[in-house]
């Protein structure tokens, strides 16, 4: 899977989870500039990204991104491994 | 097995690939939004995805928009832990079992003192029902001396306390019933198997405490959820996810959610009798394996020694078991009536019976209509009916056609057919009175009657050739279950449709203001149990108020009102009464007697959007004659009212 692939398989998680389907995630992107990102839906992304791509977070992955492509980086580090 | 994931909801049909678009546009359009949202809530939806129909839900109720057919609930909702990411999710479940939910939340860990404050924002809410999602964590069961009989009774008898502390508060604090849960057993074992017999482990506490929870509901007028065996269903190591709960107290792991919500949803629609009454079974390769029209009777397989025919099997013990408590069977199949019919009757390894069957449908003519021709015979709505048919194109036209008709999806494998039935939960309970296991009988009676009517030359000699026994007695403990169970459950022949628990009911037994009855038929083809429930209440100047006055639509046309109304008028003039005034209140869903008491002789008395009230002068009243004999209770005590 490309990355620009995986931004693909990616967007319609965000528009459920941030309920918005406008937004499309690209790797600056940050809690700050979505307005429905909190703790709570920050949950509801993880656990839907673990769904899609039948991988698992540590809870220190979770805790230590600072934005999409830090997330993004992650997600293809579980795919490859 | 491993496409079968029950966190899924399988019996759901898969979400649409345009379910944002979709959402849009029914959040454009208020026309019909009801229905638009029970359609896109009956996939199977993940936790976002039901946060966004949740969404629709709520701004709805802001704007003020119509929801009709869905009718309204408000739970409350008292945790331990984090209910911000349920509480959407049981808004949005309970679209799928016809209830518009309004959910209040307790703020995290503070269920105690929301309970027990009258003035607390939960108590003032005027609430349906509380939800107390109470888990193993809520109670001190993980600092129990080992071995200690008395410390472990001590923190058992503690958690119960606190239970009913709960319950008490929210019962004086709003009046409204408490849905309780048994706990999840936990998967760290201290001692390993022993854990259940050492004194004041968390497992051996978690054990006693859902005996004393399961008693408690019994005793009293709350009701249960069952979490300990949803949990064990998907795997207690799948149920509780530390990592979700240290980083944000999820009191279990955040992809069950739309399972458990599924579940709380079937409850509260079961609470207003929202529950299925009726499965309608495909037959080839859904009650056997092959096509009788071409395979013929001994072609099709069903049976043991065969591992599809018994797959086949297990859908008809199934069918049987559920019969017998109660939900009527009924056949739609593509198929010649006579071939099917000799397999009912002929083939030695079939479970299932002509008898167990009320109506049989096979014809060449769409489902559909064949549903809607089951539904009338057996006067039950199309809500009351379930779908059990293997072929995935029927099942789409038929869900398109009938979005009020429940049609599970079915995997490939026939040995999981009955699973994924019973797993959808359909037919949720909250009470089981004696009468229930009764009613497929009565149902199939009433279709045969049917047919008598289709034979008989006028209405009139119909009823007559039924030979009807009506039965009319007071409120009294032996039919108090059954009254609560129809007072909840009745909408279609409901003229207020006033709801009260089985304990309101016993206080009204006792009022010395009010004329009750409890009415019940038989007939030549036997016994319809009790059909009717009366309240009439004193009122001021000799005026007597009709609270309540309800009839299973089983009955309908059988001039059992007008028999009920000369008993009402002998019972209500007795105790002084000079009017009775009745009250018809539009619900959504009684429509059907909006002009009951006009045919019955009463004068409006007014009428405005929330009612229309009705007068009958009982002095000038004179009873008219209906084609029924009358039997005293006491008389019948022996016959009628001993079952």
């Amino acid at each position: 899977m490309t990355t620009e692939e995986l931004y693909t398989k990616l967007t319609p998680i965000f528009r459920d989870v941030f309920d918005d389907e406008s937004l499309a995630p690209h790797p600056a992107m940050t809690a700050a500039e979505v307005e429905s990102w909190d703790s709570l839906s920050n949950i509801r992304l993880i656990v839907d990204i673990e769904q899609r791509f039948k991988i698992h977070f540590t809870t220190a992955e979770i805790t230590g991104l600072a934005n999409v492509g830090e997330l993004v980086a992650v997600i293809e580090r579980k795919l490859v491994g | 097995m491993s496409e079968w994931n029950l966190a899924q909801l399988p019996w759901l049909p898969k979400p649409p690939a345009d379910f944002g678009a979709r959402l849009g546009t029914i959040r454009g359009d208020p026309a019909g939004r009801g229905i638009s949202l029970l359609r896109l809530a009956g996939t199977s939806l993940n936790a976002s995805q039901l946060g966004r129909v949740a969404g629709v839900v709520e701004a709805s109720r802001r704007e003020s928009i119509d929801l009709s057919p869905l009718i309204p609930f408000r739970l409350g909702l008292l945790s331990n832990a984090t209910m911000d990411l349920i509480g959407p999710a049981l808004v949005a479940s309970a679209l799928r079992y016809g209830i518009a939910l309004e959910v209040v939340v307790a703020p995290y860990d503070q269920a105690v003192q929301h309970a027990l404050d009258p003035d607390s924002a939960l108590n003032r809410a005027k609430l349906d029902g509380v939800l107390a999602l109470l888990d193993h964590r809520a109670y001190p069961f993980q600092r129990v001396a080992f071995g200690d009989p008395a410390s472990a009774r001590k923190a058992l008898e503690g958690a119960v306390a606190h239970l009913e502390a709960i319950r008490d508060g929210i019962r004086t604090g709003c009046g409204a019933p408490l849905i309780l849960q048994t706990l999840a057993d936990i998967p760290e074992s201290l001692f390993g198997s022993y854990d259940l017999l050492v004194d004041g482990t968390c497992r051996s506490l978690v054990r006693t405490f859902n005996d004393r929870v399961v008693d408690l509901v019994r005793e009293g007028d709350d009701y249960l959820l069952d979490v300990a065996h949803i949990a064990q269903c998907v795997g207690l190591e799948n149920w509780h996810d530390p990592q979700h709960w240290n980083m944000y107290k999820l009191p279990f792991a955040q992809p069950l959610v739309p399972l458990l919500a599924d579940h709380v949803g079937r409850l509260l629609g079961a609470i207003r009798g929202r529950s299925r009454k009726c499965l309608v079974l495909d037959l080839d390769n859904t009650l056997w394996g092959g096509v009788i029209g071409d395979d013929g009777l001994d072609g099709i397989v069903v049976g043991q020694g065969d591992p599809s025919g018994e797959s086949y099997l297990e859908v008809q013990r199934t069918a049987l078991a559920l019969s017998g408590r109660g939900i009527v069977l009924a056949v739609s199949s593509k198929n010649d009536e006579a071939i099917c019919r000799t397999a009912f009757r002929d083939h030695p390894d079939m479970l299932l019976r002509e008898d167990n069957i009320a109506v049989l449908q096979a014809n060449w003519s769409d489902k559909a209509s064949n549903l809607e021709a089951i539904a009338a015979t057996l006067n039950i709505g199309l809500d009351a009916l379930v779908l059990l048919d293997d072929n995935p194109a029927e099942r789409a036209q038929v869900r398109d056609a009938l979005p009020q008709v429940a049609v599970p999806e079915l995997p490939p494998e026939p040995a999981l057919f009955a699973r994924t039935l019973l797993a959808a939960g359909y037919f949720e309970a909250v009470g089981f009175a004696h009468e229930d296991l009764r009613r497929s009988e009565q149902y199939r009676m009433n279709a045969q009657r049917a047919r008598l009517q289709a034979g008989a030359r006028d209405l009139t000699s119909y009823l007559q050739s039924l030979q009807m026994e009506i039965c009319f007695a007071s409120f009294d403990p032996l039919g108090r279950a059954r009254i609560a169970q129809l007072i909840n459950k009745s909408n279609q022949f409901n003229l207020t449709a006033r709801r009260y628990s089985e304990a309101e009911v016993a206080r009204i037994e006792h009022d010395r203001d009010a004329v009750t009855l409890q009415v019940r038929l038989r007939d030549v083809f036997g016994d319809n149990g009790m059909i009717s429930v009366i309240i009439c209440r004193a009122g001021e100047n000799g005026d007597w108020d009709l609270d309540t006055w309800l009839m299973s639509c089983r009955v309908l046309g059988r001039c059992v009102e007008q028999a009920v109304l000369n008993e009402l008028a002998i019972r209500v003039s007795a105790r002084g009464g000079r009017r009775l005034i009745g009250r018809f209140i539009p619900s959504g869903r009684n429509e059907l007697v909006r002009d009951h008491y006009r045919k019955l002789g009463f004068d409006l008395l007014r009428e405005d959007a929330a009612a229309t009230v009705w007068a009958l002068d009982l002095a000038s009243y004179r009873a008219r004659e209906t084609p029924m004999t009358t039997v005293d209770a006491n008389e019948a005590s022996a016959g009628l009212l001993s079952e």
